[in-house]
Parts: structure tokens; sequence; C-alpha cells
């Protein structure tokens, strides 16, 4: 696509974007897009570590609920502004992933992925048996009453359509900046053929551990923004395995290793999510369940390449 | 913590681990073939103990009579698994093949929830019960029964992948695929026994367990994890490996919780292979 | 044994590797003066592989050193070794094959320089060398064998070695393209790069090496220019057999 042509593309999506919630002034609506936004951002972040570098984490929601409870603990203890909280908690992600990693890379492909389900298994039996941080009950993040920016709580909830489209920006735009400079290219090296990446000067477990840091510092963010969005947290809705999965299908049907792939996964997914548990009513929960599975297997047969894939395909041969 | 608590721990832990050995050596065989982590494991199992539960509330068929036809049924879930969707993906993309079977876990898991419910089922009165009394100790016969019949059924299949011809002729295609082609071994036909084979100790597992565990449809998740980690923790492949690994896991579940806190069993299970795969990434007996 | 004239850049001293009960390489020493092409020859099993994994870092060494340039680099990662200037080519190709070939010789160039605008002219020019510019945009999926061979040897040169580790040049290759990369190696060679060349064909590689390390069962059976290595009994009787050593 001409470069005239995506830039005006791009910006009168942007527009769209901002004033959607101008137009669409109820609240349903707007809480479907923050949550496409929230897992399109997940599932970029995801898409570092896993898409452009290979290294495929089911553990993910580990570093989502570090952001969410730190930034809530501080709250709760010392009054912290989750701002600050939010950055603190990425801080905690990135040092906890460099730990994770460490024995974790030494793993390749399946092995791999088995430990990081190990990795989220473990925090998140930790978390339901630590009481001090609110063990299986979970945390209530005190409502602020004046709803101002330091205590990250809006009345106004149109203002946290705003972040969370914010903080999908910033997750995209990391990505992009990674995958034209030399940590793009060595990350793609690295998820194609390890020896050979080693054998042109890559210091290999070097490179996994920063795809790891940066990946796990956006989830994290993510995760400070769902605790003062929902205003409670506990280890169910902040650690669990099907999260971890969630934020893996999610990047993998849109395109994984590729920019847009995520935010169109998600952009599909959590709609298609909606409408199974508004039409199947009660027994929704497990139909769109049994529908992702179908979905997931079809697409790795299919296309692996996800959505993104079949669009260059469609290129190709129109082109 | 008496010493005769920790001694029946040891003994409940080594019963166990004879079953968490089957449950990994299916996963392990599929994996040596061709490389593939059967992520809905789990899944296969908790398959087998519901159809081991139907067929007593439908039938009054006791698990241990049912135990042939449970096999037999996850040995053509196996072979249907793998004609129908792990065929396509063998020459993919690792992530392509991650998903296929984690899709399929997903997939059956929510089916099961969906056609069956939630709720936990417990087959009733089964022929085997009770317990006996080994030197102090009390065993529950259903343990014990499930854990012989595991441990036979493993050396069954260790008897069969290295006595038989068709076993041979599996090792073979799981060693080089290239070679044991060349040989004239049917690789596809291989790799179809080594699901239905796989499948197969799983249901004879399930059936097993059914004697006296609870059945419901997210019963499979925590016997799979431990299935991952008792294979990487043996070495993939390996299937005798995972005897001794199946061992080891069922022991340090019991263990841990006895001796750092009930809830935390699973915990010491994990961190007790991440301490393994720091020191040794293959595994114990694995070959990389 | 014939020393290099010049300075020494390799060299190896009783490296061995052990398998298990198979002894992969047995007390291996020779060396590499800058600039000089040497070319490995031994029947298949030879070690040959082997060596050059434990050149650079891909499997420990059970005993012996190997030294760059006078420095230890017996206990370095692959990448490490890369960097000091050592770069190799692997018998089983490894190309990127989701990446374009211009983006699999810019990973190697990157090691020269972070900025992606030269990693790409210096990516060309190894293309250029190699004479594979014209498919700079393709996939590197759609090459052929040969043009694999090539694109592997672009992208080990766009690290700018001293010395190049080439495992097989024309194994599996056609026939025709094989002059072209001969041709290659002498312009590398030309050029001031040290080579060391594993080559199963004996033509090609008598021809084109300076000196020749003969190996059979692991252990170095001769050591010297191509003409004497040729005759060698030991050699002689290692490919062929008692029958033919005259």
């Amino acid at each position: 696509m001409p470069r005239a042509l995506t830039l005006t593309t791009g910006l009168v999506g942007l527009a769209l974007l901002l004033a959607f919630p101008l137009v669409f002034t109820l609240p349903y609506p707007r809480d479907v897009m923050i949550r496409i936004f929230l897992y399109a951002m997940l599932a970029t972040a995801w898409n570092v570590l896993a898409g452009y570098c290979g290294q495929i984490s089911l553990g993910h929601a580990v570093f989502f609920g570090t952001g969410a409870y730190t930034s809530t603990v501080l709250v709760k203890t010392l009054g912290l502004t989750p701002w600050a909280g939010m950055l603190v908690g990425a801080a905690l992600a990135v040092a906890l992933s460099q730990l994770i990693g460490y024995p974790v890379f030494r793993l390749r492909g399946h092995y791999f992925a088995i430990a990081t389900i190990a990795v989220g298994e473990i925090v998140q039996t930790l978390m339901i048996n630590w009481d001090w941080a609110g063990g299986a009950r979970g945390l209530f993040i005190p409502i602020d009453r004046t709803g101002s920016l330091i205590a990250f709580q809006f009345r106004d909830k149109q203002v946290y359509y705003y972040i969370a489209l914010g903080i999908l920006l910033l997750a995209l735009w990391v990505t992009r900046r990674i995958e034209r400079s030399r940590t793009g290219y060595y990350f793609r090296a690295i998820r194609e053929d390890q020896d050979a990446a080693a054998s042109l000067g890559i210091p290999v477990a070097r490179y996994k551990q920063r795809a790891m840091a940066v990946s796990a510092a956006l989830t994290a963010l993510g995760g400070t923004f769902y605790a003062q969005y929902i205003l409670f947290i506990d280890p169910e809705s902040v650690l669990p395995l099907s999260l971890s999965i969630l934020i893996c299908l999610i990047a993998v049907l849109g395109g994984v290793g590729t920019l847009w792939g995520p935010l169109i996964g998600a952009a599909i997914l959590v709609p298609l999510g909606e409408m199974t548990r508004i039409y199947l009513g009660g027994t929704g929960k497990a139909i769109d369940l049994v529908i992702y599975g179908f979905l997931i297997m079809v697409i790795s047969v299919i296309q692996p390449g996800g959505v993104m894939a079949l669009a260059q395909r469609g290129r190709r041969r129109t082109g | 913590m008496t010493a005769e608590v920790l001694l029946q721990g040891i003994v409940s832990g080594l019963l166990m681990g004879f079953v968490y050995a089957l449950i990994a050596a299916g996963l392990s065989l599929i994996f040596g073939l061709m490389e593939i982590v059967n992520f809905a494991h789990g899944e296969f199992l908790m398959l087998a103990m519901f159809s081991t539960y139907w067929a007593w509330a439908l039938w009054r068929l006791d698990p241990v009579v049912s135990l042939p036809l449970t096999a037999a049924a996850l040995f053509l879930l196996g072979f249907a698994t793998y004609h129908g969707l792990i065929r396509w993906v063998l020459g993919a993309p690792m992530l392509a093949q991650i998903f296929a079977t984690f899709g399929l876990a997903i997939f059956l898991r929510s089916a099961a929830q969906a056609i069956w419910g939630v709720d936990f089922h417990l087959v009733k009165d089964p022929l085997v019960q009770g317990r006996i009394s080994l030197g102090g100790l009390f065993i529950g016969l259903p343990q014990l029964v499930a854990s012989v019949g595991a441990l036979l059924a493993f050396i069954s299949l260790n008897w069969f992948i290295s006595r038989t011809e068709a076993g041979l002729a599996l090792q073979a295609t799981a060693q080089d695929r290239q070679a044991a082609s060349l040989m004239g071994i049917n690789t596809e036909r291989m790799f179809a026994l080594g699901w239905g084979i796989g499948a197969a100790c799983v249901g004879v597992a399930g059936a097993l367990l059914t004697i006296f565990f609870y059945v419901f449809p997210d019963v499979g998740a925590s016997f799979a994890l431990l299935a991952y980690v008792t294979v990487a923790l043996g070495g993939f492949g390996n299937v005798p490996g995972t005897l001794v690994a199946g061992v080891v896991v069922g022991l340090i579940e019991v263990l841990g919780g006895l001796l750092i806190a009930p809830a935390l069993k699973y915990v010491t299970v994990f961190v007790l292979y991440l301490l393994v795969v720091l020191w040794r990434p293959q595994g114990l007996f694995g070959r990389f | 044994m014939d020393r290099p004239g010049g300075e020494v850049l390799l060299d190896v001293r009783g490296v061995t590797k052990r398998f298990g009960g198979l002894v992969a390489n047995k007390d291996v020493s020779f060396q590499v003066g800058a600039g000089e092409l040497v070319g490995i020859i031994g029947p298949n099993g030879a070690g040959k592989s082997t060596l050059f994994d434990l050149l650079t870092g891909f499997q420990p060494a059970d005993a012996g050193e190997v030294l760059l340039d006078g420095r230890r680099i017996t206990r370095l990662r692959p990448d490490e070794i890369s960097r000091l200037g050592v770069a190799r080519t692997f018998q089983k190709l490894k190309p990127f094959t989701q990446m374009t070939v211009l983006e699999n010789v810019m990973v190697g160039a990157f090691q020269k320089t972070a900025d992606p605008a030269r990693a790409r002219s210096q990516a060309l020019d190894a293309l250029e060398r190699v004479g594979l510019a014209d498919k700079a945009e393709a996939h590197a999926r759609v090459l052929s064998t040969g043009q694999r061979k090539r694109l592997e040897l672009a992208r080990a040169l766009a690290t700018q070695p001293r010395l190049l580790l080439l495992d097989e040049v024309t194994g599996g290759v056609d026939l025709r393209s094989i002059p072209g990369l001969v041709a290659l190696v002498r312009e590398l060679n030309a050029a001031g790069t040290a080579l060391v060349v594993i080559e199963h064909n004996m033509a090609v590689i008598m021809d084109v090496s300076r000196r020749i390390v003969a190996l059979h069962l692991g252990e170095v059976i001769a050591d010297g220019p191509p003409a004497v290595v040729g005759r060698d009994p030991r050699v002689v009787e290692a490919y062929l057999g008692q029958a033919y050593v005259r």
C-alpha cells in the first residue's frame, strides 16, 4: 500500500476511534471497546516475545497480575497514586520476567511452553494463599469519591476509554520501533533458528531476556489499568491460565508476529465472545469456549499466520 | 508430623506416582515419535473417566470391567485425532502444532462442560473398595488396584515397544524418521499407532482413577500439568524414564503437601521441575 | 607437516571430543595462517563437522585448546566466537525462512553496525559478492539449494570475518553451479579472508586449497600441500581401502 494511503487510512481510523465514545455514549459499547483495547494491548505485548522472538509463553497472566496487584497494594498501604504504582508494577514485572527467564530460556520449544505454564500456576497458587495480599478473596481498590486524575479513577467513564486507547497505541508504537531496529531483526533471527543466530554473533539469551522485559512491562501496565477500571482484583481474574491462553489466542487469530495482528484478533474475538454470551444465554460460557477451541484448531491447520496471513495471500492473488 | 503420617504419605505418593507415570508414558511416546506435545492429554484422561462413569451410570458396568472398552475407545480417539488433526500440522511451525492440540483441549473440555455440566460425578459402590492394612499402614484398595494396574500397564507398554516388531518399529521411527521409512516402515501408520497407544494408556489410567476419583470436565487439567512435568522431568521421548519421574512427582506432591502446606503441593512439584530444568534442561534421562 | 607462512590465525591443539563411547575427534591439531585456504577432507564419520562445532563453540571439547590470534577461544559461546571474527556455514543449511534474502544478510551485517540503513547497504554488498543481489527481495524459502548456499555465505560474510569456516561448498548443488561457487571461494580468499573448507568433492578441494588436512576416524592422518596429501598412503587407504595403496 502506498505510504500516503496508509497514513490517511491510519489518521481516519484514529479520528474515528477518538470520536467513538462521543457518538456512542451508552456505557455498554464503550465497555466493549475498552475491552478490545485492553486485550489488543495484552496480545500486542505478548506478541513481542512470542510472535517476533518466537518464545511461546503460556503464562503471561503472571505479568498482568503483577501490575494489578502492585499498584493496588501500593494504593491500599501507602496511598500511592496508581500512576506511580503502574510504573512500579511494570518495573517489578520486568524483574520477575528476568528471574523467570533465567532458568526457563534454557529450554526450547514445547519444553519452554510447559515451563511457562508451570510458572503461571505457581504464581496463581501462591497469590491464592497469600492472605496479606487478599488471598482468594481478592482486593478491592478503595473508591476515591472525588474521581480525580491522581487517584486514577474517573466519574466520567469516557476517560478510561482514552487511557486504554493510549496504552494500546503505546504498545503498538513500541512494537513498531522494535520491528524496524536491529533488535527486531535479532528477535526474528532467534525465532527462526537460534543456532544460526548465535553463529552470526547474536547473544541469544540476552535478547530473549530483552524481549521478555519489554513484553512483561507492557503487560503489567494493562494490569494496573484493569485494576483501576474494575476496582476489584483476585487471582481468578488477573492470574488464571485461561487469561494467558486468551491472550495467545487473540494474537494467533489476528496474526502472530505482525504489528496489527493482535488488534485484529481482539477486534474479532471480543465482540464474538459478547455475541455468544448474549445469544446463548446461561450456557454461553462453555459454548463460546467450544467455538474458540474449534477456531484455534482450524486456524492452526489452515492458516497459522492468522487473519493477517489470509489478507496477504488475498492481496498477492489480486495484486 | 509423625513418622506414621510421613510413611503413609510416602506410600500414597508412590502409588499415585505409578498412575502419573502411565499418563505421562502416553505423552512421552507421542512426543518421541513426532516432537509434538499433546496439550489435550488431560482432556483425553477426562473423556476416559467420563466414559467409564457413564458406562457405570447407564449400564452398571464396573470400572474394572469396562476398562478394556475404555482403553479401546481412547485408542480410537487417539487414532482419530492423528488422522483428523495432527497429520495436518506435522510439517507446520511449532506454534501451529502447539495450538492445534491446545485448541483441541479447549474444545473437548468446553464441550464436556456444555454437554454434562460442571457437576462432580462419582462412581458409587465399585467392585473394588475398602482398605487393607499393611504393617500398621492403611492403604485404600482402590488406590492400590489403580496403582498396580497402572504399573502393569506401564510394564506392558514397555514390553510392547521393546520386544514386539511393531513396538521396535515405533522406536525406530522415533529415533530416525527418515532411516525408518527407508527400511520400509510406514511412518504414517507408526504415527497413528503412537497416538492410539498413547491415548489408550490414558484410557487405562482414566478407567482406574474413576474407581475412586471425582469426574468433572476440568479434572484433566491438574493431571495434565503433572503429566507434562513428569514427562519433562523424565526426558521427553524416554518412556522408561517416566516411571522414575512419575514416582518422583508423586512423592514430591505428597511430601510437599505434608511438609509445607496442602494448598502448595502443586507448587512444590513445579518448583522442583524448574530446579531440575535449571540443572539439566533435557530432564533426568532425556536426549535433547 | 607443512608450517604456514606468515602469522598463525587459528591454532588447534590436541582437540578431543567423545560422544559416549564414540570418539569423534582425537587429538586433532593443525594451524591456519592469516589469509590461508585450508581444505579438510575425510570419509564420512571422520569427524569433520564435529570439528567445526568444536571450533565455533557449538560443542564443548573434552580436551585440547583452540586459539585465535593467540587467544583461547575454547570455552567461549558461539556468538562470542563470531564477534571475534570467526564465521561459519552449516552443512544442513539454516536460512531464516520467514525473512527475505536481504533481511537474512542484514542479520549478519548488524554485527558490525546498529543502524538499519547501513546494515542494509552492507548486506547488499555481501549479496553482490556472492551474486545474489537480484534476489534481495525474494523470500529465503523459495531459493534453490545452490542459492541457499550463497545466501548462507553472504550472511556469514556480512559479519566481516577474518576466518570463514565453510561446511560443504558443493554438496547438493547442481553441476552447473559448482564452478561459480568455487570461483567465489577463491575470490574470498584472494581478498584476504582465511578459509577452512570441508569438502567431499576431491577435484574441487584439491584444486582450491593451499593445504589439506585429512581426517580419518577422528584423527589427523595427513597435513600438507594437496599433491603430497593426495599421494599419502594412509589417505588412500582411508578412502579407497588397503587394496589401493601402492
